[in-house]
């Protein structure tokens, strides 16, 4: 039923407080992301951002606050529980499992579904990620970082998520393999995945996103259409170093 | 001869200290944690498999099940109620903890089944050997190393090959990407003790077939040293467990026979010390990765 409400934003989360023993990290942030968006929270280093993302994927429990996927609350339930209604973090770092296989992690990835439906799911993220497939059998851990962020984006994939959550998916990694992974999420969002996406890359984020939110320390400053923010005097000058 | 006869020995109380091991090694892989009541739910399992034989009148295959069941259930039972409300708490009040839980487990089998050495009923095992030339071998003997490499085998194969056993690799190498994927840890966990108790309890028995005095104490000194065999071996590492169990227990049999009686014992922990200076994360460990 909710499916088919359109009204309904894929993601809603309202006044969600998060904190580390006494440290308030999160304070009261409201936002969403509707079915088909790529929405983009950017923000400095420390601003919360992987946080928020931790907490809507379960890892962390809110203090205050609700979470809900296509309408229903969703806090609370635990990660492992996420991940089967519907929501996939690729994490901050990549995470790999270093010591399995590429087709292991994958594998991993589709932990949530029956295993019948993997073989398709695979060959999915094969066509996606061509330099995966050549890799199928080597070990995660020997992987260069780019390689590394593929797989960890293809195995968030493999849950066959509504909405796909990706934290600093450019992190540390060469201007080319940053456009590269750009080229992915503008793909995965014409093939009409949701995505809710975390940078630092500013520049990069504004220009595959449709909204935008600006997280600072704590609390949304801004948000809007991205391509407004691109243009805006004050996110230019904190983030755009123009 | 002697020698022979020494390194069968060996090799027979290196694959009881293996199969400890890998409780340990399991435990540690995958809850980060040390499980020092270990030993004790191998004399548990013990004293369960006597009840069994002695006055339940059990046959020695149903007898060992029961003592299995009652040792998973046991260490399931251990890890929900003492273990599990310290999942984000220091490391050592959970080291604490299991220190307590061994005292537990010892003091209550003293209250069951009193201070006095029971003599664990053997024939049943001990009571055919084999003949090769002049080499003189028990069944329980061939019976023990049989487990062992049948164990080894099936968990290697289970940890490769089956959804749960890949899901205690993910747990094991980073529990946040692990939920991430789906994977319970809660439950991951419970299901590594209950393979690391059910070991326990067939280790016990095999344990006291060989060397059969059982008392409330009698888990507590090969529960030590299979630590060492896992630390021995990498912790962590389940080939590490097997190589590591079985080492020990011939270099213990071996320097008991050639070097002194009294520092047996010794002579098992100096290796350790040395291997270690060598080689820090032991014989298969891996080396510590740094997080970034
Ligand atoms: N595990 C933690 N314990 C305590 N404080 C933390 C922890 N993780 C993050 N923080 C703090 O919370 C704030 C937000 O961090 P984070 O969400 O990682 O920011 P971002 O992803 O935007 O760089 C920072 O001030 C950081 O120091
Ligand atoms: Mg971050």
């Amino acid at each position: 039923m909710s499916e088919l409400n359109a009204e309904l934003p894929l993601l809603k989360v309202s006044n969600l407080h998060v904190y580390y023993g006494a440290i308030h990290a999160i304070k009261g942030i409201t936002l969403e992301v509707r079915k088909g968006e790529i929405v983009t929270l950017i923000g400095a280093n420390g601003a919360g951002k992987s946080t928020t993302l931790n907490t809507i994927a379960g890892l962390l429990k809110p203090r205050q606050g609700t979470i809900a996927l296509d309408g229903m609350p969703v806090g609370g339930t635990g990660a492992s529980k996420m991940v089967y209604k519907g929501l996939s973090l690729c994490p901050e770092g990549r995470r790999v499992f270093q010591q399995m296989t590429v087709r292991e992690n994958l594998e991993m990835g589709a932990f949530s579904r029956p295993a019948s439906e993997i073989p398709d799911s695979l060959e999915d993220v094969f066509s996606r990620f061509p330099r995966l497939k050549e890799r199928e059998k080597q070990i995660a851990g020997t992987l260069s970082g780019g390689e590394q962020q593929m797989l960890a984006m293809a195995r968030a994939l493999m849950s066959k998520p509504k909405l796909l959550m990706l934290d600093e998916p450019s992190m540390g990694l060469a201007p080319i393999l940053v456009d590269q992974i750009f080229d992915i999420i503008r793909e995965l969002h014409e093939s009409g995945a949701t995505i809710l996406l975390v940078e630092q890359n500013a520049q990069m984020a504004l220009s595959v996103a449709n909204r935008a939110y600006v997280l600072e320390t704590g609390s949304i400053s801004m948000s809007g259409n991205a391509s407004e923010l691109l243009h805006n005097d004050a996110v230019q000058k904190a983030y755009l170093g123009n | 001869m002697i020698f022979l006869d020494n390194l069968i020995n060996g090799l027979s109380l290196g694959s009881i200290y293996a199969i400890i091991a890998l409780g340990y090694t399991m435990v540690y892989g995958i809850a980060k944690m040390l499980n020092f009541a270990h030993g004790d739910v191998i004399m548990i399992g013990a004293y369960v498999a006597f009840c069994g034989l002695q006055y339940w009148g059990l046959p020695p295959v149903l007898a060992i099940a029961v003592s299995m069941i009652a040792c998973t259930v046991l260490g399931v039972t251990i890890e929900g109620l003492a273990y599990r409300p310290l999942r984000q708490a220091a490391s050592l009040a959970v080291l604490i903890t299991a220190i307590g839980m061994s005292y537990l487990l010892q003091n209550t089998a003293l209250m069951i089944w009193g201070a006095n050495p029971k003599s664990f009923p053997t024939t049943f095992i001990n009571s055919v050997s084999i003949r090769l030339g002049r080499l003189n071998i028990s069944i329980a003997t061939l019976i023990t190393i049989f487990a062992n490499i049948v164990i080894m085998v099936s968990l290697t194969l289970f940890t490769a090959k089956t959804k749960m056993g890949k899901a205690m690799r993910c747990v094991s190498e980073d529990r946040g990407a692990a939920e991430l994927m789906g994977i319970n840890v809660n439950r991951t966990i419970s299901v590594t003790f209950a393979i690391g108790s059910a070991l326990a309890a067939i280790a016990g028995v095999l344990l006291c077939s060989s060397y059969p005095i059982l008392q409330p104490t009698t888990g507590s000194m090969p529960g030590i040293k299979a630590f060492t065999a896992a630390v021995f071996g990498g912790i962590g590492s389940i080939p590490g467990a097997m190589l590591g169990g079985v080492l020990l227990g011939v270099i213990e049999i071996f320097g008991k026979a050639y070097i002194s009686t009294e520092l047996g014992d010794a002579i098992v922990f100096a290796v350790l010390i040395v291997v270690l200076l060598v080689k820090p994360t032991g014989l298969l460990g891996r080396p510590i990765r740094e997080k970034v």
